[in-house]
């Protein structure tokens, strides 16, 4: 058991290719998650006009992306665009396929944390002169992303856990890397070790997030 | 178009969907004037003051505002509102800002003054509404009367020829209603020109030089303060004066 599980010679082994993994993930999350973020205030900032024109096709968009199941989107831009003469590598894919879905999960939090910003912050702010869009920067953003902290933390908790979908992609993530390892090494211990990573990478997020939901309802009492 | 008054407003109408707010509503108010507006709930008073530096878009009719046509599109309306200072019943103070912060955002983002000089004007409107001292204080940090008093200093900062009050004393604890009454009084002797929306019928009295009656989105009645309290012509005027003054 231990010697499948728990090889040390096997970890020794696989440790480099683990890691460079673990530095493509890392790597991967500091890609996409910022893309999500830019790609979910632009669909937030867009439904702040509140014109029909404008409105309606937004929810389509958003809606469209969030039911797509991201592993489907990805694997059809993946394999799909060659057919449409656009031959991207695994990583742009993945790039695209987080900014269009990650993104739609930010935009409605930043939507809810912008909804959340009462209108009487917006009417002090254009009563002194204040042009909608320095009244959205300075006044209502601000404001927004702190009421909406915690749902913009555990949804990047998740986008860092999506990352591994590269892996289907040949993306040289964490688990792609792990799954080489495993199938040269002909055990399961590297896939251990990534799990043991991802543990470890992403538990003091979980622990961070669990205090600020636990300041949150203090602050609601 | 011509005129003396520092605010015109001349035939103001008002819809909500079918909800007619404002039925032509006539407003003129001298450079230096205090004027009060008072009525029953839904007459419209808000909705008239948030016309006058365009929150609201009226519906038809003008407004000159020291000399500039609020209603032209050609009109620079974030330029226009600086000179409109306007002080609301729930503060509306930027909470994630200290107190100074809430005053300087507009001078450094719409008047176009430095960090230091926009600091330095910050100050100076703080020191006029008594709160030098509490600069650097966020809003939670303040009492009501304190944070409605930070909401002046952020309009008085820049300097604003009108100022317009939505009934700036009604969420406080009565205790507090003074010091805010305080600074508005200190406001008129400075000379600024004051509409202000508010049932504090003592307030009227002694510093308005005209109260203005609306009801049902017309202006019913209006004239000297005595005239208004003491001997109202209209019936409508006569029951609301008396209503108040039973409570
Ligand atoms: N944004 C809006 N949309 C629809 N109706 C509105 C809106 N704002 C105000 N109204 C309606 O317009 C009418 C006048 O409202 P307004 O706030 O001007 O009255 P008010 O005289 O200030 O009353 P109060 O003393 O209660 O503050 C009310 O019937 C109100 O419900
Ligand atoms: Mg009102």
């Amino acid at each position: 058991m231990i010697e499948a599980f728990f090889n040390i010679e096997i970890m020794k082994a696989a440790w480099p290719i683990v890691l460079t993994g673990l530095w493509n993930t890392i790597l991967l999350s500091l890609i996409v998650v910022p893309l999500g973020l830019l790609g979910g205030l632009i669909l937030a900032l867009l439904a702040s006009i509140r014109h029909p024109l404008v409105r309606w096709p937004l929810m389509a968009w958003v809606d469209f992306f969030r039911a797509f199941p991201p592993l489907v989107l990805l694997v059809l831009l993946f394999a799909g665009l060659p057919f449409a003469g656009l031959e991207l590598g695994g990583f742009a894919c993945v790039a695209i396929a987080f900014f269009l879905n990650t993104g739609s999960y930010y935009g409605e939090i930043f939507r809810a944390g912008i909804d959340s910003v009462p209108a009487g912050q917006v009417e002090a702010a254009r009563s002194t002169g204040l042009t909608r869009m320095q009244a959205m920067r300075y006044v209502v953003l601000p404001q927004a992303v702190r009421n909406v902290m915690p749902d913009l933390l555990s949804n990047t908790l998740e986008v860092v856990k999506l990352t591994s979908l590269g892996s289907v992609v040949a993306v040289p993530e964490l688990l792609y890397e792990a799954r080489q390892a495993q199938s040269i090494t002909y055990n399961p211990t590297p896939i251990v070790m990534a799990a043991v990573i991802y543990f470890l990478l992403l538990w003091p997020v979980v622990r961070l997030l669990s205090r600020l939901e636990n300041r949150a309802l203090a602050g609601r009492r | 178009m011509v005129t003396n008054h520092i605010v015109d407003a001349r035939a103001i109408h008002k819809h909500f969907g079918t909800l007619h707010v404002l039925k032509g509503v006539d407003l003129k108010v001298d450079e230096r004037e205090l004027v009060f507006i008072i009525g029953p709930s839904g007459s419209g008073k808000s909705t008239l003051l948030r016309c006058l530096n365009r929150l609201e878009e009226p519906s038809s009719g003008s407004i000159v505002v020291d000399g500039i046509d609020m209603l032209d599109a050609k009109t620079d309306i974030n330029h226009a509102r600086r000179r409109i200072g306007m002080v609301f019943q729930s503060f509306n103070l930027y909470p994630h800002m200290t107190a100074l912060g809430n005053v300087t955002l507009a001078l450094r983002k719409v008047a176009g003054k430095g960090r230091a000089e926009a600091e330095a004007l910050g100050r100076a409107a703080l020191e006029r509404v008594g709160l030098a001292e509490r600069a650097d204080h966020t809003p939670g940090q303040l009492s009501g009367g304190q944070q409605q008093r930070v909401a002046i200093a952020r309009s008085i900062a820049l300097e604003p020829r009108v100022m317009l009050f939505d009934e700036p004393t009604s969420a406080l604890d009565p205790e507090l209603v003074g010091s805010v009454l305080e600074v508005m009084r200190g406001l008129r002797e400075s000379g600024m020109t004051m509409i202000v929306v508010s049932h504090e019928m003592g307030f009227a009295r002694n510093a308005a030089d005209r109260v203005v009656f609306m009801d049902d989105g017309l202006i019913v009645e209006q004239g000297p303060p005595a005239a208004i309290f003491e001997n109202p012509t209209q019936e409508r005027t006569r029951a609301f004066i008396g209503q108040i003054q039973r409570h």
